[in-house]
């Protein structure tokens, strides 16, 4: 059995899901034209995964095994749900923003692959860790990604102008392709490091 | 808007993979190869078009008039889950060709948010039904679409040489983003 730490500390680093497991792609390259989408999406995932992995560890023993997937899949869209309503009560620009991928939360490989492979066999302790571990890396990738294709992209980090004018954005970055092509290339990159590092 | 403006728009103009990041998971993993990417395709739009019709029917008919529009989320998952595993039954006992055509991907079309994606954006853009099938539809050409382009070219990528770091997803991803800006030509030609 391996420790809190080491549960906590996968998801970041080991079991990134964006950059490791390659999960969860549609809202990684759909909201990251700006760091602080990037990291809304992140939080509003991390908290939708906190929750429902809390309540798919508490519930491990009632769900019966034949009807799990159902099971889980109302209570990920339940939560989505309320995290939807939350960020249009409370954050509107966000909410508009992040648009159709709020809903989309419900199909985000990451949640429904955690209640999967470690929710329904840990107990809530160890679930809670382990979202938070897993969300805090979703949400961390996010925003490194945001934060490089908003620097490039339209020469500022969270909204806050930081190359000065003489600086010429590279439009091409904050559009569809340019997501796809920084993605690509950070994949790569986070492989060579991990190549380097051994971290394995 | 007319109906061919929805059909251009929605399979080469805003795409729903390479302009709207609907689809990734898929888009990714069965397109390795031509024939099954086909396969793929072919069961989205039979899937897509199907349960776009129940979702809009169930959100005109139940949704909006029990005010109900805030369990749209909860209430499309769960008809598109269940539709899924009605028409792998269906087709099974009726049409056993189509069905070990499509087979294997049938299930995976659950969790690809390109079904749920649609179906939502048809209900909020308030389309009529025929505006919503001939929607469904095309996205889900657009997709397969999308779909066989990137099979072809990532089977001639097998063979090429590669730094071991950018094979599979990085070097996917990439290439994806190539074909995206091929794509982004079509928009200047309407308007949206």
């Amino acid at each position: 059995m391996s420790t809190l730490a080491q549960e906590f500390s996968k998801g970041i680093l080991k079991e990134n899901p964006t950059f490791r497991l390659i999960l969860g792609m549609c809202p990684t390259l759909a909201v990251t034209a700006s760091a602080i989408n990037g990291f809304g999406m992140g939080i509003s995932a991390l908290v939708v995964l906190l929750c429902s992995n809390i309540l798919v560890a508490a519930l491990r023993n009632v769900i019966p095994d034949k009807v799990r997937i159902p099971a889980y899949i109302l209570i990920i869209a339940t939560f989505t749900t309320i995290v939807d309503m939350v960020l249009n009560a409370f954050a509107p620009d966000l909410h508009k923003a992040l648009g159709i991928f709020i809903p989309l939360i419900v199909v985000n490989c990451i949640i429904l692959g955690r209640a999967e492979a470690f929710a329904r066999k840990n107990n809530v302790v160890r679930s809670i860790i382990d979202a938070l571990g897993m969300g805090l890396g979703f949400t961390l990738s996010l925003t490194i990604l945001g934060i490089i294709r908003e620097l490039f992209g339209s020469g500022s980090i969270f909204g806050v102008n930081v190359m000065g004018t003489a600086f010429e954005p590279m439009g091409i970055l904050a559009t569809a392709p340019g997501a796809f092509i920084t993605l690509g290339v950070m994949l790569g990159f986070v492989n060579y490091m991990f190549r380097r590092l051994r971290i394995e | 808007m007319n109906l061919l403006a929805i059909v251009f728009v929605a399979i080469l103009a805003n795409n729903i993979v390479l302009n709207q990041f609907l689809g990734i998971c898929p888009y990714l993993g069965v397109s390795k190869r031509i024939e099954t990417s086909l396969g793929m395709g072919m069961a989205v739009i039979f899937v897509m078009t199907i349960s776009s019709i129940v979702t809009w029917i169930i959100d005109i008919l139940l949704l909006q008039p029990f005010d109900l529009v805030y369990l749209r989320t909860i209430a499309f998952i769960l008809v598109i889950a269940g539709l899924v595993q009605l028409v792998e039954t269906v087709l099974k006992k009726t049409n056993p060709t189509l069905f070990r055509a499509l087979g294997i991907y049938l299930p995976l079309i659950t969790t690809n948010c390109t079904i749920l994606g649609v179906a939502l954006l048809n209900v909020q853009a308030g389309n009529n039904i025929i505006e919503t099938i001939v929607y469904a539809i095309s996205v889900a050409v657009g997709f397969t679409l999308a779909l066989v382009i990137m099979a072809g070219i990532r089977e001639r990528l097998e063979l090429a040489t590669l730094s071991s770091y950018l094979r599979g997803a990085a070097v996917s991803l990439v290439t994806a983003g190539i074909l995206s800006l091929a794509f982004m030509g079509f928009k200047g030609m309407m308007t949206l």
